[in-house]
Protein backbone atom coordinates (compact mmCIF):
# COMPACT_ATOMS: atom_id res chain seq x y z
CA UNK A 1 0.00 0.00 0.00
CA UNK A 2 1.83 3.76 -0.68
CA UNK A 3 1.94 5.89 1.86
CA UNK A 4 -0.15 8.32 3.40
CA UNK A 5 -0.86 12.12 2.81
CA UNK A 6 -0.26 14.37 6.04
CA UNK A 7 -4.23 14.91 6.20
CA UNK A 8 -4.75 11.11 5.76
CA UNK A 9 -2.67 10.50 8.73
CA UNK A 10 -4.47 12.92 11.28
CA UNK A 11 -7.71 11.07 9.67
CA UNK A 12 -6.38 7.34 10.32
CA UNK A 13 -4.91 8.73 14.24
CA UNK A 14 -8.19 9.97 15.03
CA UNK A 15 -10.55 7.07 13.86
CA UNK A 16 -8.08 4.70 15.93
CA UNK A 17 -6.97 3.05 12.48
CA UNK A 18 -3.34 2.26 11.77
CA UNK A 19 -3.88 3.27 7.94
CA UNK A 20 -6.53 4.78 5.80
CA UNK A 21 -7.10 5.01 1.98
CA UNK A 22 -8.89 7.68 -0.46
CA UNK A 23 -12.55 6.93 -0.57
CA UNK A 24 -12.92 5.41 2.54
CA UNK A 25 -15.47 6.21 5.25
CA UNK A 26 -14.49 6.43 8.59
CA UNK A 27 -16.01 7.99 11.65
CA UNK A 28 -13.26 10.40 13.92
CA UNK A 29 -13.03 11.69 16.95
CA UNK A 30 -12.75 15.62 17.18
CA UNK A 31 -10.51 17.92 18.81
CA UNK A 32 -12.97 20.73 18.79
CA UNK A 33 -16.14 21.78 17.13
CA UNK A 34 -16.90 25.37 16.34
CA UNK A 35 -19.77 27.59 15.21
CA UNK A 36 -20.77 31.03 15.25
CA UNK A 37 -23.56 33.35 15.47
CA UNK A 38 -24.95 32.28 12.11
CA UNK A 39 -24.44 28.68 12.17
CA UNK A 40 -24.60 27.92 15.80
CA UNK A 41 -28.65 28.46 16.03
CA UNK A 42 -29.78 25.91 13.10
CA UNK A 43 -27.23 23.16 15.45
CA UNK A 44 -28.76 24.58 18.72
CA UNK A 45 -32.10 23.18 17.32
CA UNK A 46 -31.17 19.63 16.04
CA UNK A 47 -29.21 19.47 19.37
CA UNK A 48 -32.57 19.21 20.85
CA UNK A 49 -33.80 16.55 18.47
CA UNK A 50 -30.80 14.13 19.49
CA UNK A 51 -31.10 11.26 22.58
CA UNK A 52 -28.40 13.03 24.54
CA UNK A 53 -29.16 16.34 25.24
CA UNK A 54 -25.96 17.47 26.69
CA UNK A 55 -22.42 18.11 24.64
CA UNK A 56 -19.74 15.74 24.84
CA UNK A 57 -17.32 18.17 25.90
CA UNK A 58 -17.84 21.22 27.72
CA UNK A 59 -13.74 22.27 26.73
CA UNK A 60 -13.97 20.97 22.56
CA UNK A 61 -16.63 23.21 22.01
CA UNK A 62 -15.85 26.90 20.75
CA UNK A 63 -19.11 29.25 19.76
CA UNK A 64 -17.69 32.49 18.12
CA UNK A 65 -20.70 35.29 17.51
CA UNK A 66 -19.03 37.34 14.72
CA UNK A 67 -20.73 37.34 11.74
CA UNK A 68 -23.38 40.16 12.33
CA UNK A 69 -21.94 41.04 15.86
CA UNK A 70 -21.99 43.36 17.68
CA UNK A 71 -25.81 42.64 16.61
CA UNK A 72 -26.82 44.45 13.58
CA UNK A 73 -30.62 44.09 13.97
CA UNK A 74 -33.29 42.65 16.49
CA UNK A 75 -33.23 39.20 14.71
CA UNK A 76 -29.39 39.15 14.61
CA UNK A 77 -29.70 39.74 18.64
CA UNK A 78 -32.19 36.75 18.97
CA UNK A 79 -29.37 34.81 16.94
CA UNK A 80 -26.78 35.78 19.26
CA UNK A 81 -28.56 35.10 22.55
CA UNK A 82 -29.85 32.00 21.57
CA UNK A 83 -25.97 31.41 21.51
CA UNK A 84 -25.03 33.15 24.83
CA UNK A 85 -28.00 30.78 26.46
CA UNK A 86 -27.10 27.84 25.42
CA UNK A 87 -23.56 28.48 25.79
CA UNK A 88 -24.23 29.22 29.41
CA UNK A 89 -26.30 26.24 30.39
CA UNK A 90 -23.78 23.93 28.88
CA UNK A 91 -21.00 25.86 30.70
CA UNK A 92 -19.26 25.96 27.73
CA UNK A 93 -15.98 27.36 28.39
CA UNK A 94 -14.84 28.56 24.80
CA UNK A 95 -17.70 31.25 24.21
CA UNK A 96 -16.73 34.76 23.09
CA UNK A 97 -18.74 37.72 24.43
CA UNK A 98 -18.37 41.17 22.45
CA UNK A 99 -15.31 42.49 23.92
CA UNK A 100 -13.28 38.85 24.09
CA UNK A 101 -14.82 38.36 20.49
CA UNK A 102 -12.68 38.06 17.18
CA UNK A 103 -13.31 36.64 13.83
CA UNK A 104 -13.26 33.03 15.07
CA UNK A 105 -10.37 32.21 12.69
CA UNK A 106 -8.04 34.55 13.59
CA UNK A 107 -9.07 34.63 17.47
CA UNK A 108 -9.18 30.28 18.01
CA UNK A 109 -5.36 30.12 16.69
CA UNK A 110 -4.77 33.05 18.89
CA UNK A 111 -6.13 31.68 21.93
CA UNK A 112 -4.13 28.31 21.30
CA UNK A 113 -7.55 26.41 21.01
CA UNK A 114 -6.30 24.84 17.30
CA UNK A 115 -3.21 22.67 17.64
CA UNK A 116 -1.09 20.65 14.98
CA UNK A 117 -2.43 16.61 14.39
CA UNK A 118 -5.63 18.22 16.07
CA UNK A 119 -9.14 16.73 13.92
CA UNK A 120 -11.15 20.01 14.00
CA UNK A 121 -15.02 20.73 12.37
CA UNK A 122 -16.69 23.81 12.21
CA UNK A 123 -20.07 25.13 10.86
CA UNK A 124 -18.43 27.35 8.94
CA UNK A 125 -16.73 27.24 5.31
CA UNK A 126 -13.17 28.85 6.34
CA UNK A 127 -12.67 26.51 9.12
CA UNK A 128 -9.77 25.18 6.59
CA UNK A 129 -7.55 28.33 7.93
CA UNK A 130 -6.66 25.96 10.72
CA UNK A 131 -4.58 23.59 8.44
CA UNK A 132 -2.02 26.26 8.63
CA UNK A 133 -0.45 24.78 12.18
CA UNK A 134 -0.32 21.61 10.93
CA UNK A 135 -3.82 20.74 11.78
CA UNK A 136 -6.79 18.70 9.93
CA UNK A 137 -9.75 20.82 10.02
CA UNK A 138 -13.11 21.79 7.70
CA UNK A 139 -16.19 23.38 7.52
CA UNK A 140 -19.01 21.63 7.71
CA UNK A 141 -22.76 22.58 8.09
CA UNK A 142 -24.64 22.70 11.15
CA UNK A 143 -26.59 18.98 11.98
CA UNK A 144 -22.76 18.00 11.55
CA UNK A 145 -21.47 20.65 14.38
CA UNK A 146 -25.03 19.54 16.24
CA UNK A 147 -23.99 15.28 16.00
CA UNK A 148 -19.91 17.01 16.77
CA UNK A 149 -21.20 18.92 20.06
CA UNK A 150 -23.42 15.66 20.87
CA UNK A 151 -20.92 12.91 20.16
CA UNK A 152 -17.13 14.06 19.71
CA UNK A 153 -17.85 12.69 16.64
CA UNK A 154 -17.73 13.07 12.75
CA UNK A 155 -18.09 10.74 9.68
CA UNK A 156 -15.69 11.29 7.09
CA UNK A 157 -14.57 10.23 3.17
CA UNK A 158 -10.91 10.21 3.36
CA UNK A 159 -9.72 12.84 0.34
CA UNK A 160 -7.56 12.31 -1.72
CA UNK A 161 -4.68 15.04 -2.19
CA UNK A 162 -3.35 17.48 -4.73
CA UNK A 163 0.57 18.64 -3.51
CA UNK A 164 2.10 22.13 -4.00
CA UNK A 165 5.61 22.34 -3.86
CA UNK A 166 6.69 26.02 -2.96
CA UNK A 167 10.19 27.20 -4.00
CA UNK A 168 11.95 30.76 -3.76
CA UNK A 169 10.63 33.52 -2.01
CA UNK A 170 7.68 36.07 -2.11
CA UNK A 171 8.73 39.72 -3.39
CA UNK A 172 8.17 42.46 -1.73
CA UNK A 173 4.33 43.43 -1.49
CA UNK A 174 3.24 39.73 -2.65
CA UNK A 175 1.90 37.92 0.17
CA UNK A 176 -0.08 34.84 1.04
CA UNK A 177 -3.11 36.65 -0.48
CA UNK A 178 -1.47 36.20 -3.92
CA UNK A 179 -0.21 32.74 -3.25
CA UNK A 180 -3.67 31.48 -2.92
CA UNK A 181 -5.66 33.54 -5.49
CA UNK A 182 -2.88 32.34 -8.30
CA UNK A 183 -3.41 28.72 -6.90
CA UNK A 184 -7.47 28.96 -7.59
CA UNK A 185 -6.71 30.86 -10.81
CA UNK A 186 -4.90 27.71 -11.99
CA UNK A 187 -6.95 25.21 -10.78
CA UNK A 188 -10.56 26.76 -10.48
CA UNK A 189 -13.08 26.92 -7.72
CA UNK A 190 -13.68 23.54 -8.08
CA UNK A 191 -9.94 22.34 -8.53
CA UNK A 192 -9.44 20.71 -5.48
CA UNK A 193 -13.42 19.03 -4.87
CA UNK A 194 -13.70 17.03 -2.08
CA UNK A 195 -9.83 17.07 -1.87
CA UNK A 196 -6.48 17.65 0.55
CA UNK A 197 -4.80 21.14 -1.01
CA UNK A 198 -0.65 20.20 0.94
CA UNK A 199 1.34 23.13 0.97
CA UNK A 200 5.25 21.31 1.54
CA UNK A 201 8.94 22.19 -0.20
CA UNK A 202 11.26 24.91 0.91
CA UNK A 203 9.03 27.95 -0.08
CA UNK A 204 7.06 27.27 3.11
CA UNK A 205 10.13 28.19 5.71
CA UNK A 206 9.84 31.70 4.44
CA UNK A 207 6.30 32.47 4.54
CA UNK A 208 5.00 33.70 7.55
CA UNK A 209 2.07 32.26 9.89
CA UNK A 210 -0.28 35.05 8.61
CA UNK A 211 0.90 34.03 5.04
CA UNK A 212 -0.15 30.25 6.05
CA UNK A 213 -3.24 31.02 7.71
CA UNK A 214 -4.52 33.28 4.58
CA UNK A 215 -3.55 29.98 2.26
CA UNK A 216 -4.84 27.69 4.12
CA UNK A 217 -8.16 29.70 4.57
CA UNK A 218 -8.96 30.23 0.92
CA UNK A 219 -8.60 26.07 0.63
CA UNK A 220 -12.20 26.14 0.32
CA UNK A 221 -12.60 28.74 -2.76
CA UNK A 222 -10.84 26.00 -4.32
CA UNK A 223 -13.50 23.20 -3.42
CA UNK A 224 -10.83 22.02 -1.17
CA UNK A 225 -11.73 20.34 1.62
CA UNK A 226 -8.93 20.98 3.79
CA UNK A 227 -5.84 22.98 3.01
CA UNK A 228 -2.25 22.03 5.56
CA UNK A 229 1.35 22.94 6.22
CA UNK A 230 3.75 20.69 7.53
CA UNK A 231 5.06 21.94 11.01
CA UNK A 232 7.93 23.70 10.90
CA UNK A 233 10.91 26.24 13.61
CA UNK A 234 7.78 29.21 12.74
CA UNK A 235 4.88 27.00 13.67
CA UNK A 236 6.86 26.30 16.83
CA UNK A 237 7.70 29.97 17.58
CA UNK A 238 3.46 30.94 16.66
CA UNK A 239 2.45 28.08 19.42
CA UNK A 240 5.11 29.00 22.04
CA UNK A 241 3.84 32.31 21.97
CA UNK A 242 -0.35 31.54 21.51
CA UNK A 243 -0.07 27.59 22.90
CA UNK A 244 2.62 27.19 25.58
CA UNK A 245 2.21 24.22 27.57
CA UNK A 246 -0.14 22.70 25.94
CA UNK A 247 0.81 19.16 23.80
CA UNK A 248 0.62 18.20 20.47
CA UNK A 249 1.01 15.80 17.78
CA UNK A 250 3.00 16.18 14.39
CA UNK A 251 2.60 14.71 11.42
CA UNK A 252 4.06 14.21 8.30
CA UNK A 253 3.63 12.79 4.86
CA UNK A 254 4.81 9.52 4.04
CA UNK A 255 7.67 9.85 1.54
CA UNK A 256 5.63 7.34 -0.64
CA UNK A 257 2.26 9.27 -0.58
CA UNK A 258 0.49 9.50 -3.40
CA UNK A 259 -1.27 12.61 -4.84
CA UNK A 260 -3.33 13.02 -7.43
CA UNK A 261 -1.78 16.12 -9.10
CA UNK A 262 1.45 18.01 -8.22
CA UNK A 263 2.64 21.44 -8.94
CA UNK A 264 5.57 23.47 -8.32
CA UNK A 265 5.24 27.23 -7.61
CA UNK A 266 8.39 29.34 -7.56
CA UNK A 267 6.77 32.10 -5.07
CA UNK A 268 9.45 34.55 -6.86
CA UNK A 269 7.67 34.49 -10.10
CA UNK A 270 4.79 35.98 -8.46
CA UNK A 271 3.13 39.23 -8.89
CA UNK A 272 0.19 40.86 -7.21
CA UNK A 273 -2.92 39.08 -8.18
CA UNK A 274 -6.65 40.03 -8.27
CA UNK A 275 -9.86 37.93 -9.01
CA UNK A 276 -12.29 40.01 -10.77
CA UNK A 277 -16.27 39.99 -10.51
CA UNK A 278 -18.15 37.04 -9.90
CA UNK A 279 -15.86 34.03 -8.83
CA UNK A 280 -12.51 33.47 -6.99
CA UNK A 281 -10.88 31.92 -10.16
CA UNK A 282 -10.73 35.05 -12.42
CA UNK A 283 -7.71 35.88 -11.70
CA UNK A 284 -5.59 38.61 -13.56
CA UNK A 285 -2.31 40.69 -12.67
CA UNK A 286 -1.62 44.18 -12.81
CA UNK A 287 -0.19 43.39 -16.75
CA UNK A 288 -3.63 42.84 -18.29
CA UNK A 289 -5.89 45.43 -16.07
CA UNK A 290 -7.15 48.54 -17.47
CA UNK A 291 -8.69 51.22 -15.23
CA UNK A 292 -11.31 49.88 -13.07
CA UNK A 293 -12.82 53.05 -11.15
CA UNK A 294 -13.95 51.90 -7.18
CA UNK A 295 -16.13 52.84 -4.57
CA UNK A 296 -14.61 51.02 -1.63
CA UNK A 297 -12.11 48.90 0.17
CA UNK A 298 -12.51 46.43 2.85
CA UNK A 299 -9.16 45.53 4.69
CA UNK A 300 -10.21 43.11 7.10
CA UNK A 301 -11.71 38.87 7.47
CA UNK A 302 -10.65 35.55 8.36
CA UNK A 303 -8.63 35.89 5.45
CA UNK A 304 -6.77 39.01 6.15
CA UNK A 305 -7.35 41.07 9.05
CA UNK A 306 -4.01 39.46 11.03
CA UNK A 307 -1.37 41.88 11.95
CA UNK A 308 0.57 41.62 9.15
CA UNK A 309 -2.61 42.29 6.35
CA UNK A 310 -2.87 45.43 9.13
CA UNK A 311 0.85 46.49 9.29
CA UNK A 312 1.39 46.17 5.65
CA UNK A 313 -2.20 48.26 4.80
CA UNK A 314 -0.44 51.16 7.47
CA UNK A 315 2.64 50.87 5.52
CA UNK A 316 0.89 52.17 2.77
CA UNK A 317 -1.74 54.61 4.15
CA UNK A 318 1.43 56.03 5.68
CA UNK A 319 1.51 59.96 4.96
CA UNK A 320 -1.22 59.19 1.97
CA UNK A 321 -4.88 59.81 2.12
CA UNK A 322 -7.87 58.16 0.88
CA UNK A 323 -8.77 59.49 -2.50
CA UNK A 324 -12.11 61.83 -2.56
CA UNK A 325 -14.76 59.93 -2.91
CA UNK A 326 -13.56 56.06 -1.75
CA UNK A 327 -14.43 54.62 1.70
CA UNK A 328 -11.69 52.64 3.18
CA UNK A 329 -13.06 50.52 5.81
CA UNK A 330 -10.37 48.38 8.14
CA UNK A 331 -10.94 45.50 10.54
CA UNK A 332 -8.85 44.22 12.41
CA UNK A 333 -10.01 40.83 13.05
CA UNK A 334 -9.71 40.20 17.23
CA UNK A 335 -8.77 42.40 19.90
CA UNK A 336 -5.09 41.34 20.50
CA UNK A 337 -4.62 42.55 16.82
CA UNK A 338 -6.70 45.62 17.52
CA UNK A 339 -4.58 46.62 20.74
CA UNK A 340 -1.22 45.70 18.85
CA UNK A 341 -2.53 48.04 16.04
CA UNK A 342 -3.21 50.67 18.68
CA UNK A 343 0.28 50.28 20.20
CA UNK A 344 2.39 50.72 17.22
CA UNK A 345 0.50 53.58 15.74
CA UNK A 346 -1.40 52.00 12.86
CA UNK A 347 -4.68 53.56 13.85
CA UNK A 348 -3.34 56.63 14.14
CA UNK A 349 -2.10 56.20 10.27
CA UNK A 350 -5.42 54.98 9.46
CA UNK A 351 -7.72 57.59 10.76
CA UNK A 352 -5.16 60.44 9.42
CA UNK A 353 -5.40 59.33 6.26
CA UNK A 354 -8.97 58.94 6.17
CA UNK A 355 -9.83 55.22 6.62
CA UNK A 356 -12.51 54.37 9.10
CA UNK A 357 -11.40 51.46 12.02
CA UNK A 358 -13.63 49.01 13.17
CA UNK A 359 -14.42 46.50 16.05
CA UNK A 360 -13.93 42.83 15.18
CA UNK A 361 -16.61 41.27 13.02
CA UNK A 362 -17.00 39.36 9.75
CA UNK A 363 -20.00 42.18 8.64
CA UNK A 364 -19.12 43.48 4.83
CA UNK A 365 -17.32 40.48 3.81
CA UNK A 366 -20.55 38.46 3.48
CA UNK A 367 -22.68 41.55 2.90
CA UNK A 368 -23.89 41.57 6.61
CA UNK A 369 -23.31 45.61 7.62
CA UNK A 370 -20.56 47.63 8.10
CA UNK A 371 -19.96 48.12 4.15
CA UNK A 372 -22.59 47.25 2.25
CA UNK A 373 -22.24 48.18 -1.38
CA UNK A 374 -24.91 49.98 -3.48
CA UNK A 375 -26.33 49.44 -7.08
CA UNK A 376 -23.41 49.19 -9.89
CA UNK A 377 -20.92 50.04 -7.03
CA UNK A 378 -16.98 48.35 -7.09
CA UNK A 379 -15.12 46.69 -4.03
CA UNK A 380 -11.58 46.03 -3.65
CA UNK A 381 -11.49 43.70 -0.94
CA UNK A 382 -9.64 41.03 1.26
CA UNK A 383 -11.87 39.20 1.97
CA UNK A 384 -12.73 36.24 0.50
CA UNK A 385 -15.63 35.63 -2.27
CA UNK A 386 -17.01 37.70 -5.13
CA UNK A 387 -20.41 36.11 -5.76
CA UNK A 388 -23.17 37.85 -6.93
CA UNK A 389 -24.84 39.99 -4.68
CA UNK A 390 -21.90 38.98 -1.68
CA UNK A 391 -21.92 41.86 -0.49
CA UNK A 392 -24.67 43.56 -1.25
CA UNK A 393 -26.45 44.28 -4.32
CA UNK A 394 -26.75 42.10 -7.18
CA UNK A 395 -24.95 44.35 -10.00
CA UNK A 396 -22.21 45.90 -7.37
CA UNK A 397 -18.88 44.25 -7.99
CA UNK A 398 -15.90 42.78 -5.95
CA UNK A 399 -12.52 42.33 -6.49
CA UNK A 400 -10.68 40.19 -4.50
CA UNK A 401 -6.85 41.14 -3.29
CA UNK A 402 -4.15 41.72 -0.78
CA UNK A 403 -3.98 44.48 1.75
CA UNK A 404 -1.38 45.62 -0.31
CA UNK A 405 -2.84 46.21 -2.91
CA UNK A 406 -6.57 47.03 -1.28
CA UNK A 407 -4.55 49.88 0.39
CA UNK A 408 -3.28 51.10 -2.69
CA UNK A 409 -6.47 51.43 -4.42
CA UNK A 410 -7.50 53.26 -1.60
CA UNK A 411 -5.20 55.97 -2.09
CA UNK A 412 -5.88 56.26 -5.81
CA UNK A 413 -9.54 55.41 -6.17
CA UNK A 414 -8.95 52.68 -9.10
CA UNK A 415 -7.48 48.88 -8.49
CA UNK A 416 -4.40 49.23 -8.16
CA UNK A 417 -0.81 48.18 -7.11
CA UNK A 418 1.84 49.75 -4.49
CA UNK A 419 4.23 50.69 -7.13
CA UNK A 420 1.71 52.75 -9.30
CA UNK A 421 1.95 55.25 -5.59
CA UNK B 1 -39.02 9.20 -0.10
CA UNK B 2 -38.41 6.68 -2.97
CA UNK B 3 -39.52 8.70 -5.70
CA UNK B 4 -39.61 12.51 -6.58
CA UNK B 5 -41.64 13.98 -9.67
CA UNK B 6 -41.62 17.65 -10.78
CA UNK B 7 -40.39 20.35 -12.98
CA UNK B 8 -37.02 21.13 -13.99
CA UNK B 9 -35.80 24.69 -12.70
CA UNK B 10 -32.11 24.34 -14.89
CA UNK B 11 -29.03 26.40 -13.53
CA UNK B 12 -25.18 26.53 -14.47
CA UNK B 13 -22.00 26.45 -13.00
CA UNK B 14 -20.54 27.15 -9.67
CA UNK B 15 -24.29 27.86 -8.00
CA UNK B 16 -22.77 29.83 -4.74
CA UNK B 17 -24.69 29.35 -1.89
CA UNK B 18 -25.01 33.09 -1.63
CA UNK B 19 -27.30 33.23 -4.55
CA UNK B 20 -28.93 30.32 -2.69
CA UNK B 21 -29.57 32.05 0.49
CA UNK B 22 -27.77 35.69 0.67
CA UNK B 23 -26.88 36.25 3.60
CA UNK B 24 -28.98 39.32 4.46
CA UNK B 25 -31.70 36.86 5.45
CA UNK B 26 -29.30 34.80 7.65
CA UNK B 27 -30.48 36.32 10.58
CA UNK B 28 -33.38 33.68 10.89
CA UNK B 29 -33.47 29.84 11.22
CA UNK B 30 -37.10 29.97 10.24
CA UNK B 31 -37.66 27.45 7.32
CA UNK B 32 -40.28 29.29 5.76
CA UNK B 33 -38.77 32.80 5.49
CA UNK B 34 -35.68 31.59 4.28
CA UNK B 35 -37.33 29.86 1.29
CA UNK B 36 -39.40 32.42 0.68
CA UNK B 37 -35.91 34.24 -0.41
CA UNK B 38 -34.21 30.81 -1.96
CA UNK B 39 -32.51 31.76 -5.15
CA UNK B 40 -33.35 35.14 -5.30
CA UNK B 41 -30.06 36.58 -6.15
CA UNK B 42 -30.27 34.20 -9.87
CA UNK B 43 -33.68 34.06 -10.37
CA UNK B 44 -36.27 36.55 -8.68
CA UNK B 45 -39.29 34.79 -9.98
CA UNK B 46 -38.25 31.15 -8.66
CA UNK B 47 -39.94 31.11 -5.64
CA UNK B 48 -43.11 32.33 -7.51
CA UNK B 49 -43.12 29.55 -9.93
CA UNK B 50 -41.71 26.81 -8.12
CA UNK B 51 -44.26 23.96 -6.63
CA UNK B 52 -43.70 20.99 -4.38
CA UNK B 53 -41.87 18.19 -6.05
CA UNK B 54 -40.20 20.08 -8.43
CA UNK B 55 -36.46 19.63 -9.53
CA UNK B 56 -33.18 21.85 -9.82
CA UNK B 57 -30.98 20.57 -12.30
CA UNK B 58 -28.15 22.56 -12.38
CA UNK B 59 -24.19 21.89 -13.76
CA UNK B 60 -20.76 21.50 -11.69
CA UNK B 61 -20.54 22.46 -8.38
CA UNK B 62 -23.60 22.96 -6.74
CA UNK B 63 -23.50 24.59 -3.60
CA UNK B 64 -20.01 25.80 -3.61
CA UNK B 65 -18.94 28.68 -1.05
CA UNK B 66 -19.99 29.58 2.44
CA UNK B 67 -21.17 26.09 5.29
CA UNK B 68 -24.89 27.63 5.65
CA UNK B 69 -27.14 24.70 6.17
CA UNK B 70 -29.63 27.62 5.43
CA UNK B 71 -29.00 26.92 1.85
CA UNK B 72 -30.53 23.28 1.58
CA UNK B 73 -33.08 24.10 4.05
CA UNK B 74 -34.20 26.75 1.82
CA UNK B 75 -33.67 24.42 -1.32
CA UNK B 76 -36.00 21.61 0.41
CA UNK B 77 -38.51 24.21 2.31
CA UNK B 78 -39.40 26.21 -0.77
CA UNK B 79 -40.75 22.38 -1.65
CA UNK B 80 -37.73 21.10 -4.44
CA UNK B 81 -38.26 17.13 -4.02
CA UNK B 82 -34.43 16.61 -5.46
CA UNK B 83 -31.39 18.25 -6.94
CA UNK B 84 -29.71 16.94 -9.88
CA UNK B 85 -26.16 18.30 -10.50
CA UNK B 86 -22.77 17.35 -12.34
CA UNK B 87 -21.27 17.81 -9.43
CA UNK B 88 -21.81 19.18 -5.85
CA UNK B 89 -19.30 21.26 -3.32
CA UNK B 90 -18.38 19.36 -0.65
CA UNK B 91 -19.82 20.95 2.10
CA UNK B 92 -23.38 21.39 0.60
CA UNK B 93 -23.37 17.84 -0.38
CA UNK B 94 -22.92 16.86 3.44
CA UNK B 95 -25.10 19.10 4.68
CA UNK B 96 -27.87 17.59 2.13
CA UNK B 97 -27.22 14.09 3.96
CA UNK B 98 -27.57 15.22 6.95
CA UNK B 99 -31.08 16.70 6.25
CA UNK B 100 -32.61 15.27 4.12
CA UNK B 101 -32.64 16.57 1.09
CA UNK B 102 -32.61 14.13 -1.68
CA UNK B 103 -29.56 14.74 -4.43
CA UNK B 104 -28.03 13.20 -7.60
CA UNK B 105 -24.91 13.43 -9.75
CA UNK B 106 -25.12 12.67 -13.07
CA UNK B 107 -23.08 14.34 -15.28
CA UNK B 108 -25.34 13.51 -18.44
CA UNK B 109 -28.67 14.23 -16.72
CA UNK B 110 -27.40 17.60 -15.97
CA UNK B 111 -26.18 18.03 -19.19
CA UNK B 112 -29.11 17.04 -21.38
CA UNK B 113 -32.29 17.71 -19.24
CA UNK B 114 -33.48 21.05 -20.37
CA UNK B 115 -35.28 23.43 -18.22
CA UNK B 116 -39.35 22.70 -17.76
CA UNK B 117 -39.19 18.62 -18.92
CA UNK B 118 -40.72 16.92 -16.42
CA UNK B 119 -38.11 14.51 -14.87
CA UNK B 120 -38.85 11.56 -12.27
CA UNK B 121 -36.14 9.86 -9.92
CA UNK B 122 -36.20 6.54 -7.89
CA UNK B 123 -34.13 6.83 -5.32
CA UNK B 124 -33.61 3.16 -5.02
CA UNK B 125 -32.26 2.29 -8.35
CA UNK B 126 -31.00 5.88 -9.02
CA UNK B 127 -32.98 6.30 -12.27
CA UNK B 128 -33.63 9.81 -13.78
CA UNK B 129 -36.25 9.77 -16.34
CA UNK B 130 -36.85 13.21 -18.29
CA UNK B 131 -40.44 12.53 -19.00
CA UNK B 132 -40.83 14.91 -21.53
CA UNK B 133 -37.86 13.99 -23.82
CA UNK B 134 -37.96 10.16 -23.01
CA UNK B 135 -34.88 9.83 -21.74
CA UNK B 136 -33.30 7.96 -18.65
CA UNK B 137 -29.95 8.00 -17.19
CA UNK B 138 -28.28 6.39 -14.19
CA UNK B 139 -27.36 8.30 -11.48
CA UNK B 140 -24.42 7.24 -9.12
CA UNK B 141 -25.79 5.68 -6.16
CA UNK B 142 -24.35 6.68 -2.70
CA UNK B 143 -22.22 4.60 -0.49
CA UNK B 144 -24.35 2.28 1.84
CA UNK B 145 -23.20 4.26 5.16
CA UNK B 146 -24.52 7.26 3.59
CA UNK B 147 -27.87 5.43 1.76
CA UNK B 148 -28.27 4.57 6.19
CA UNK B 149 -28.40 8.53 6.71
CA UNK B 150 -30.59 9.37 3.96
CA UNK B 151 -33.37 6.19 4.83
CA UNK B 152 -33.13 7.50 8.15
CA UNK B 153 -34.27 10.98 6.44
CA UNK B 154 -30.72 12.96 8.02
CA UNK B 155 -28.00 12.36 10.62
CA UNK B 156 -29.79 12.93 13.78
CA UNK B 157 -32.49 10.12 13.19
CA UNK B 158 -29.29 7.84 12.06
CA UNK B 159 -27.62 8.42 15.42
CA UNK B 160 -30.61 8.50 17.50
CA UNK B 161 -31.45 4.91 15.93
CA UNK B 162 -27.68 3.96 16.37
Amino acid sequence: MAGMTMSQKILAAHAGLTEVKPGQLIEADLDLVLGNDITSPVAIKEMEKFNTKSVFDKDKIALVPDHFVPNKDIKSAENCKCVREFAKRNSITNYFEVGQMGIEHALLPEKGLTLPGDLIIGADSHTCTYGALGAFSTGVGSTDMAAGMATGKAWFKVPSAIKFDLVGELPKYVSGKDVILHIIGMIGVDGALYKSMEFTGEGVKALSMDDRFTIANMAIEAGGKNGIFPVDEKTIEYLKEHAAGKEYKTFEADPDAEYDEEYTIDLSSLKSTVAFPHLPENTHTFDDIDEIKIDQVVIGSCTNGRIDDIRMAAEILKGRKVADGIRCIIIPATQAIYMQAMEEGLLKIFIEAGAVVSTPTCGPCLGGYMGILASGERCVSTTNRNFVGRMGATDSEIYLASPAVAAASAVTGKLSQPSEL
Amino acid sequence: MKEAKGKVFKFGDNVDTDVIIPARYLNTTDHAELAAHCMEDIDKTFIQNVKEGDIIVANKNFGCGSSREHAPIAIKAAGVSCVIAETFARIFYRNSINIGLPIVECKEAATEIAAGDTVSINFDTGVITDETTGKTYQGQAFPPFMQKIIDSEGLVNYINAK
